[in-house]
């Protein structure tokens, strides 16, 4: 067990690489489904899941796909796990379907996922796959809860469904705006910190990556 | 998700059904998906342009694959819950077809669109636009066509509006910490907030 490697891809999705504000991917439930706390975090836990799984099923079949029909089998590995999150989301928890469905259904085409994929479970051995489905997983929650709690204090007053004294409630329809100016206002403080942060770094392997400006023309393969 | 487009299809005329996909129902800017390549492909005007009209050629395509498979193969056979899996499938290999087909056929077409094609199956629009025309509303046939076609055409009004925003807001002397995605997705707001505007004109 490669010890460096092993931290590399513990941490790298918590900061380094967060698939939110550092590779602006899966922007889609990002601003659609961080309503409040509690929808964020079931969004993120549902990504989790499908990206742990599929990049362990990803890793273990990297010998056996045909690299030219490599994405069909993918999305179909991936679309498995989107549909056992689908149904048992439904039966247990209807009314959080009703709320975050379409966005659950949406999974399967999440750039994070097929970015990971393609990017790393491609060309990993399964654990360390799983650990950095794991650490994409929680980049990725960490980052719709923290736009959750800003999101459902500006439109409820509230946090995690307790009411704050003081802070009216605002209409339904009014605070669904607020997706793309929270979204838009967290990554520009996050730029702010890491810029103030890499002035004051003193060796060049201590600075941190900004959010990417350009969209990649494909996903890199590794 | 915020406005009720009529359920079953034929209670609303198809008229108003492709109006608000265009406009009140806007698959960027109310409905929230296909956000990525929104942000993304929206630096210059001629991708923005060449971007919007890959989307509605392949979601009004794919669209068409799709209801036939829901309602003659998956309903048939109680399979419907396979639905992600099944669309999803139609749309990568229509996707991987098409590139095919405009190399051999339209060279033209494909210089102009070829470069968007792979990026679209990761596009979430064509599904969601499949999944809610299909699935949430099962519309008919030609609802479904429709639909398809006006919610890509929304999706070409959005990026070129943004695109247009873009040019401006790159030039613009503002903090180093907003350029880049942040102050696009402030733009991207205000774009959502007038658009909002016309979510009142169908209910009347």
């Amino acid at each position: 067990m490669d010890k460096a490697k092993l931290k590399e891809t513990m941490l790298g999705g918590l900061l380094r690489n967060n698939p939110t504000f550092v590779l602006v991917l899966g922007t889609c439930p990002t601003i659609a489904t961080t309503t409040s706390l509690f929808n964020s975090f079931a969004m993120g836990v549902a990504t989790m899941f499908v990206l742990i799984f599929s990049n362990l099923f990803i890793s273990l079949l990297r010998r056996v796909i045909p690299d030219r029909v490599r994405i069909p089998c993918y999305i179909v590995i991936i679309s498995t796990f989107v549909i056992i999150v689908q149904r048992v989301m439904n039966r247990f928890i209807p009314d959080l379907y009703s709320a975050i469905g379409t966005f659950i259904d949406l999974i399967v085409v999440n750039c994070i996922i097929l970015a990971r994929a393609e990017s790393y479970a491609s060309c990993n051995k399964p654990l360390y796959s799983m650990l950095d489905g794991v650490s994409m997983g929680l980049g990725f929650t960490c980052a719709l809860c923290m736009i959750g709690i800003v999101r459902e204090f500006l439109a409820a007053g509230s946090f995690a469904g307790m009411a704050i004294p003081g802070f009216p409630a605002m209409d339904a329809a009014a605070s669904n705006m607020f997706g793309f100016i929270v979204f838009g206002c967290m990554m520009a403080l996050f730029n702010f910190l890491v810029q103030k942060w890499n002035a004051r770094a003193k060796r060049a392997e201590k600075t941190l990556p900004l959010a990417r400006e350009e969209s990649p023309a494909e996903v890199t393969k590794c | 998700m915020l406005v009720d487009i009529g359920a079953a299809g034929a209670a609303v005329s198809i008229v108003a059904v492709m109006f608000s996909a265009v406009i009140s129902n806007n698959i960027v800017l109310s409905q929230y998906q296909g956000i990525c390549p929104f942000l993304g492909v929206s630096k210059k005007m001629s991708s923005a342009v060449g971007m919007g009209f890959a989307v509605i050629f392949v979601m009004a395509i794919s669209s068409v694959f799709c209801w036939l498979v829901y309602n003659y193969v998956l309903l048939p056979l109680e399979l419907d819950y396979l639905y992600t899996m099944a669309f999803i499938l139609v749309i990568a290999s229509l996707v991987q077809m098409l590139e095919i087909v405009l190399k051999r056929f339209s060279p033209t077409l494909y210089s102009a669109l070829g470069i968007y094609l792979p990026l679209i199956t990761t596009n979430c629009a064509i599904l969601g636009a499949a999944n809610s025309a299909i699935v949430y509303q099962s519309y008919d046939f030609l609802y479904t066509f429709g639909f398809s076609v006006a919610t890509g055409v929304g999706f070409l009004l959005a990026i070129v509006l943004l695109a247009g925003v873009r040019l401006k807001t790159d030039k613009a002397d503002i903090p180093k910490c907003f350029k880049g995605f942040p102050i696009t997705l402030i733009t991207a707001a205000i774009m959502a907030m007038a658009f909002a505007g016309f979510a009142g004109i169908l209910a009347g």
